[in-house]
């Protein structure tokens, strides 16, 4: 497999024609211009990223420090609020929804890979006639709104008793999902020299073993990173859940939607629950971090 | 050299057919074995995405309300006029084009002036670019009430409360999302989509040809030449990407109105307007009339859509 590497590792290294000059060669003034404006780029990340550092911060406070105006920012920390939100602090527990949200991103995802591999591997190393063609009609079915379908599926759901279903999430965030993975893994596939395909054949190499020796491993970040961004897409979803489930299927982001009516002092709740179910997905985008751009710029951006 | 492939990858299936035979039966045969793997994919997104489209082109021409089934009537066009002459939705159709424009505008702005700040070496970069990724990565919902509850309250929100730090105890108090609705609506969807138009500029600025900024240094020009004349039409397409993209998604955005202002004080966008009137108003003609016509808007910017994709696409190909 060495030489798959070497050619994997030269097209990586070919592709990145950035503009950035080497370091030692930059004159000292660019060097201190860079320096200056790298600093206003940390002053502009702090200053972006303080609604979520300042909703780190409420989360750890008790609701009485949470709602107090000028705010205080030295209150004593605690743990309460995550103990209350796990706890379910009288009200419904999360536990339910986390499972629900875990099951329908979780197995969709398996689906849309299930689904999205073989079509991508027809539309790329083994391609049908107008192939792309078929790669835009499956770009044009994101373009529709899902308003526009949700109420035949909700009718739909009623008549067959799949309203409240998980699985019906299931089906609905596969249909969602795979258009994007089919255009990320076109993408990924594509980019598998054809030269190693081809000397694997010439070695007597049937096509099972081209999959799982010489494509499988070129593209296994790529299928990573799809499923990352799957599942990002099925976790945060909310329209469909909220038409569809009801107590049963209801998923994270639905009960989150409890908390869209003031309810006293919750501040730190409201904080705590979003931090925990923003987790999965916070999680899932850093580790999707370097395919980020091109999943969603559906393979457009490499 | 994929024919190659396809003669040994297919020479399992041909083998029944006897040599010397027509090559027409076999040929088709190959076709389809190369077809096969696309089927399911094809076949699954026809029945989940087409067929509830047909039925609500169907369902467009009844007046129908859920709570009078039995009243339920083949009404013609009517209901796409009633549509077109009430006036909640033509508010909604211009408050999704302003939400759509303002949102995606600002954070492609924002986003390029990110992206350019991110676009060389200094100490850090890596923890600046996850700082500014992160608010993409909250779930929109959660995204929502963070804006709508922890900053946006009027008495204990950290907006207000930063004033009353800064300005003394006779600060303005504003009740932000009471006075500037659609303002507090954008504000938030521009804070969680910079992230996703810095991403792309920077991947675009990161492509740029280095041999021709060298060049032009040399011949004397100053950054902002290089950035208007080199690097802008160059980045022209990853703009073009990111608007639509962000326009997709804007466009069908439901979790911010819904969680924020809940469709009120002027802020329904046609998403939040079509699910109420099914899902309160059980207006299910109606409905579904309005969601055809968001349909028929769709395809007018996805075609556009569709045609920058591709040529994006081609470009590619070339290169």
């Amino acid at each position: 497999m060495s030489a798959a590497d070497t050619v994997a590792t030269s097209a990586g290294t070919a592709r990145r024609t950035s503009a950035r000059p080497d370091p030692r060669t930059e004159p000292k003034s660019v060097r201190r211009r860079n320096a200056g404006l790298g600093l206003l780029a940390w002053v502009a990340a702090v200053l972006f990223a303080l609604p979520i550092l300042w909703m780190v911060l409420t989360s750890l406070h008790s609701e009485g420090d949470a709602a107090t105006n000028p705010p205080s920012l030295l209150a004593p920390l605690t743990l309460g609020s995550y103990k209350e939100f796990f706890g379910g602090g009288g009200g419904a527990t999360p536990w339910v929804s986390l499972a629900n949200s875990a099951t329908a991103s979780v197995v969709s995802t398996l689906f849309v890979l299930l689904l999205s591999l073989p079509a991508a591997f027809a539309l790329s190393i083994r391609p049908v006639k107008k192939w792309t063609d078929v790669l835009f009609f499956f770009l044009s079915t994101k373009m529709l709104p899902i308003v526009a379908g949700i109420l035949p599926i909700f009718l739909f759901a009623r008549n067959t008793g799949l309203l409240d279903n998980v699985w019906l999430l299931v089906i609905l965030y596969t249909s969602m999902n795979l258009p994007i993975a089919v255009w990320m893994m076109q993408s990924f596939l594509a980019e598998i020299p054809v030269a190693l395909i081809e000397a694997a054949q010439i070695d007597g190499a049937r096509l099972p073993v081209i999959l799982a020796r010489v494509v499988a491993p070129i593209a296994m970040p790529g299928i990573a990173a799809t499923s990352l961004i799957c599942f990002i897409f099925s976790w945060n979803e909310m329209l469909f859940a909220r038409v569809l489930t009801g107590t049963v299927a209801q998923t994270a982001p639905v009960f989150l939607t409890g908390f869209i009516t003031s309810q006293g002092l919750f501040l730190a709740k409201v904080c705590a629950a979003s931090l925990v179910i923003s987790l999965p997905v916070l999680a899932a985008g850093f580790a999707a971090q370097d395919k980020l751009v091109q999943g969603l710029s559906l393979g457009a951006v490499k | 050299m994929t024919t190659a492939i396809t003669t040994t990858a297919g020479s399992g299936a041909q083998r029944g057919t006897a040599p010397g035979r027509s090559t027409q039966p076999s040929a088709k045969l190959a076709n389809w074995v190369r077809r096969a793997p696309l089927l399911p994919a094809l076949v699954f997104m026809v029945i989940v995405t087409q067929l509830p489209m047909v039925a609500t082109l169907g369902i467009s021409v009844f007046d129908w309300n859920a709570l009078y089934p039995k009243d339920r009537k083949f009404s013609g066009l009517s209901n796409y006029g009633k549509v077109l002459g009430d006036p909640a939705l033509r508010n909604s159709v211009l408050t999704t084009i302003a939400l759509t424009v303002v949102v995606v505008l600002a954070s492609l702005v924002i986003g390029l002036l990110l992206a350019l700040l991110l676009d060389r070496r200094f100490k850090g970069r890596g923890v600046v670019r996850t700082l500014l990724i992160a608010p993409f990565l909250l779930v929109p919902v959660a995204a929502a009430l963070l804006w709508k509850h922890v900053l946006y309250n009027p008495e204990y929100g950290l907006f207000n409360g930063l004033l009353h730090w800064v300005f003394g105890d006779s600060a303005a108090q504003p009740d932000w999302v009471a006075q500037m609705p659609l303002g507090a609506v954008e504000a938030s969807l521009v804070w969680q989509w910079t992230p996703f138009m810095m991403l792309i500029l920077l991947a675009g600025l990161q492509s740029r040809p280095a041999d021709a900024i060298e060049a032009a240094r040399i011949d004397g020009a100053d950054a902002w030449q290089i950035f208007r004349f080199i690097t802008l039409p160059h980045l022209r397409r990853y703009l073009e990407l990111g608007a639509l993209l962000g326009t997709i998604y804007i466009v069908q955005n439901f979790d911010a109105v819904f969680t924020i202002t809940s469709g009120g004080l002027g802020t329904a966008n046609l998403p939040y307007t079509i699910y109420e009137t099914f899902y309160q108003g059980h207006e299910y003609g109606l409905a579904s009339a309005a969601g055809v016509l968001v349909v028929i808007g769709s395809i007018a910017v996805a075609t556009f859509a569709l045609r920058v994709v591709s040529s994006l696409f081609s470009e590619e190909a070339h290169s």
